[in-house]
């Protein structure tokens, strides 16, 4: 009793950060099983699970909803976040530890109002885009779309306050600014993002619910208002958030690839100014790369072409930050590098196949078909989970004290990794090849890729026995995993510097930087 | 005087106010158009800037690849070599390894932009001789409007070797047309008019799909592109303007759906 208490009204940054990974974790599994049951609709033509489009819809928007605003961005800037951040500055708290507890309770209300769609008889089958004016006149219920993403929206903001004013104020003596883990600044980067755009996501969602309920016209063309209004608005947010997904995954790859090679980030100070930097700064003028078939001014989309090409230049730069890592070093291969390597993979062809994407003439026939689902899932839904689960395991010892065990870790990897490049290869393949579109309740069209989608959802399952296996591994090493040093994989960074797990306070007395110290500072062996 | 008849027409439909305004605007939507008589396939020019852009990322993608599975063979901790501690780079080095990859990257940006750009121009610019028919989007439905106002439901009979124009809104939801054969998709959407054009060259049947979530019955709303060879096309075309014309013309003595609309004319 007095344990659940315990952590009912924790504040301590690491509590928080665990139960925002139980939280987000648990809203991984309700969207992956959605995954499973949409490829089980779609491993054949026709009704196979249910003969009601309406419930694929449902899956759908739970999915895509879920998967982003449930799972990932908690996971990383919740999770992640929560947990490292003070470590490697050497602080004992976040600055507000209080409203670090307000927002993870935030953030579960969140999930709840996200997983009251399979209670209510009327759920949202407005997909995560939630676009007028469907979400206007559907008898779904948008009002709890516009809800669940106000209130993980307002958890986020926040986070955003209280973790760049940590990272302002409360780093240990001696820590400069070029001396942060370059997660830390993936993390600034990301919560920058969050504080300049969720409130444009905030007022979107509110508008649509208010054209919906009250009676206003700001999308109702047939009154003055413009169905386009709402894309931009939501598009200038959305696409910013995939970075904000983007760059804390990046970051946690960076930490593993350091510590694994035994090296420093390789050009630290471009990786961060330049290619972090650089993200955030262009991250705001690319949205239109959404509505290349909206309509949208010919000379807008040109414009935005180019915006959005120009995006490769700080991921290309922070991508050889990545691989120059390795360059020399001394590379071991436990689970998290396998899942870093792994993720690296995929986040090269979810990165690459994104430029034609960029291309607006060439958009006109790729936008809204498989080939668009394929990519994204490589280079955030699965790039960005491999990066979780590396993050996990990487920071397992240290928050648990135990050991996961490392056979079962890299099963899972193996299966996570086949089953990811047997999906997502193959729907870019059929997007291209036939123009499937997406959001399909039945492919009835195109009868020419029924062996694909039956590959398809045999690849669904193989994913899910990996997920599985990993989970079982997590759950196992934490309740009677033997127990581990406190620094197993010989890091320099500052969070394996104290105990595993940490005492509430994190060191017993604050900890000094040395001149010549700095999270990479590794030592020829 | 066309566009008067449309008018009148979609004031009939369902949706009136919203089409009542979007009416109008049909007409006025300023459609870039190329006169200089020589027609480029735009699907054809989809088909070779894919190829390019498609060899680009392989070889940046093998690039990174190779060097990343060379890093990790060549520099795995073993017996006998112990590697790590690896030192910054020198102001130079690191230096000449952001400006550098800035250069290659940029100038493959530039590069696909400028490919992009041109094939651009020849999807929104529409050839001066084309067939020009609106389309009005519905749940479920693509409804096509000829010049001559014959209107066709899910089919939209072309003939070969003629641009095609469609001039897009919706009635209701935001609907997408998409012919997969011709590599173009655009919206179309209540109180809005866009367009697309396609270059049908030999008979026969196309795909038309949505691309757009319109509501429940999306992943059912397909159509066909029926090519035809110019001179059957050219008699379907007569032969249903000549069915319209008599059946527009008041003959007291023919029911139907008629008295409806003579009421409303009279009214
Ligand atoms: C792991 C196994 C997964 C499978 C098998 C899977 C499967 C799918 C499928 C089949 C669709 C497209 C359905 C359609 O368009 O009709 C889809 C859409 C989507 N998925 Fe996943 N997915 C997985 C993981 C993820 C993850 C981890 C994310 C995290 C961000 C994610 C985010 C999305 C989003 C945002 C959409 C678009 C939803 C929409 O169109 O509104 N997926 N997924
Ligand atoms: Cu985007
Ligand atoms: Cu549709």
């Amino acid at each position: 009793m007095s344990v659940i208490k315990e952590w009912v009204f924790t504040t301590d940054h690491k509590r928080v950060g665990i139960l925002y990974l139980i939280g987000s974790v648990a809203a991984f599994v309700v969207a992956g099983i959605m995954a499973l049951l949409m490829r089980a609709e779609l491993s054949a033509i026709g009704p196979t699970l249910t003969a009601n489009p309406t419930t694929y819809n449902v899956w759908l928007y739970a999915h895509g909803a879920i998967m982003i605003l449930g799972f990932q961005i908690p996971a990383l800037t919740g999770f992640a976040a929560n947990y490292c951040i003070p470590l490697m500055i050497g602080a004992k708290d976040v600055a507000f530890p209080r409203l670090n507890a307000f927002s993870v309770w935030l953030f579960y209300m969140g999930v709840i109002l996200a997983l009251l769609t399979f209670v209510i008889p009327d759920p949202p089958d407005v997909l995560w885009t939630g676009y007028p004016p469907y979400s206007t006149i559907t008898t779904g219920n948008t009002a709890l779309y516009t809800f669940t993403v106000l209130l993980i929206g307002f958890a986020s903001i926040i986070a955003g306050v209280n973790f760049l004013t940590t990272i302002a104020y409360m780093r240990a003596q001696g820590m400069t600014w070029n001396k942060l883990n370059f997660f830390v600044w993936s993390i600034i980067g990301s919560f920058v993002m969050q504080l300049i755009y969720v409130p444009v996501l905030g007022t979107a969602v509110l508008l649509i619910s208010f054209d919906k309920y009250l009676g206003t016209n700001f999308f109702d063309p047939t009154i003055g208002g413009d169905v386009l209004t709402y894309q931009n608005l939501f598009w200038f947010y959305s696409h910013p958030a995939v970075y904000v997904i983007f760059l804390p995954f990046i970051g946690i790859l960076m930490e593993i690839l350091a510590t694994f090679a035994k090296n420093p980030v390789f050009n630290y100070k471009v990786a961060v100014y330049g290619g972090c930097w650089g993200i955030v700064i262009i991250s705001g003028e690319v949205w239109i790369h959404h509505l290349y078939v909206s309509g949208m001014p010919d000379w807008l989309r040109i414009g935005q072409m180019v915006t959005t090409l120009l995006i490769s230049v700080p991921v290309g730069l922070i991508t050889i930050s990545m691989v120059g890592t390795l360059y020399k070093g001394s590379i071991t291969f436990e689970t998290p590098m396998l899942y870093g390597l792994g993720t690296l993979v995929l986040f090269l062809i979810g990165g690459l196949t994104g430029i034609p994407l960029a291309v607006t003439s060439l958009t006109v026939n790729l936008s809204e078909t498989y080939y668009v689902v394929g990519h994204f899932h490589y280079v955030m839904a699965v790039a960005g989970t491999m990066a979780i689960f590396a993050g996990v395991y990487y920071w397992f010892p240290k928050m648990t004290g135990k050991m996961y065990s490392e056979l079962w870790g890299k099963i899972g990897f193996w299966f996570t990794f086949v089953g990811a490049n047997v999906i997502f290869w193959t729907m870019m393949d059929v997007g291209v090849r036939t123009g499937l579109p997406r959001r399909y309740y039945d492919f009835a069209a195109f009868p020419q890729v029924a062996n694909e989608q039956y590959i398809m959802s045999v690849g669904a399952i193989i994913i899910a026995i990996g997920f599985t296996i990993t989970l079982l591994n997590w759950i196992i090493g934490a309740a009677r995993g033997p127990k581990a040093s406190d620094n197993p994989w010989g890091s320099m960074s500052l969070e394996w510097t104290t105990v595993s797990p940490p005492p509430h306070g994190n060191w017993p007395k604050p900890p000094v930087v040395a001149e010549d110290w700095n999270p990479y500072a590794y030592t020829k062996r | 005087m066309k566009g008067g008849s449309m008018f009148k027409h979609w004031k009939s439909s369902a949706g009136a106010a919203a089409l009542a305004a979007a009416g109008p605007a049909f007409a006025e939507k300023y459609i870039p158009s190329n006169d200089s008589g020589k027609i480029v396939d735009p699907a054809a020019g989809w088909e070779r800037l894919w190829t390019t852009v498609l060899i680009d990322i392989t070889i940046l993608g093998v690039i990174f690849a190779v060097a990343t599975l060379f890093l990790v063979w060549k520099y795995r901790r073993r017996p006998g070599y112990e590697g790590g501690g690896a030192k910054p780079l020198s102001t130079g080095a690191a230096v000449a390894w952001s400006v550098i990859p800035t250069f290659i990257f940029l100038a493959d940006d530039f590069y696909i932009a400028a490919n992009g750009w041109q094939l651009w121009n020849v999807q929104r610019t529409v050839p001066a001789d084309r067939l020009e028919i609106k389309l009005e989007s519905g749940m479920y439905s693509w409804d096509y409007t000829y010049p001559n106002g014959v209107r066709t439901q899910n089919e939209l009979k072309v003939p070969a070797g003629k641009p095609i124009l469609l001039r897009m809104t919706s009635r209701d939801t935001i609907h997408s047309h998409y012919l997969p054969d011709f590599k173009v998709k655009e919206d179309s959407m209540p109180g809005r008019i866009t367009y697309l054009w396609f270059y049908p060259q030999k008979p026969g049947e196309h795909l038309v799909t949505c691309t757009e979530y319109c509501g429940v019955m999306h992943s059912y709303m397909a159509g066909k592109v029926i090519v035809l060879p110019p001179a059957e096309y050219k008699a379907w075309y007569e032969q249903e303007g000549e069915k319209l014309k008599k059946a527009e013309a008041p003959e007291p003595n023919h029911g139907g759906a008629k008295p409806a609309a003579q009421k409303r004319k009279s009214a």
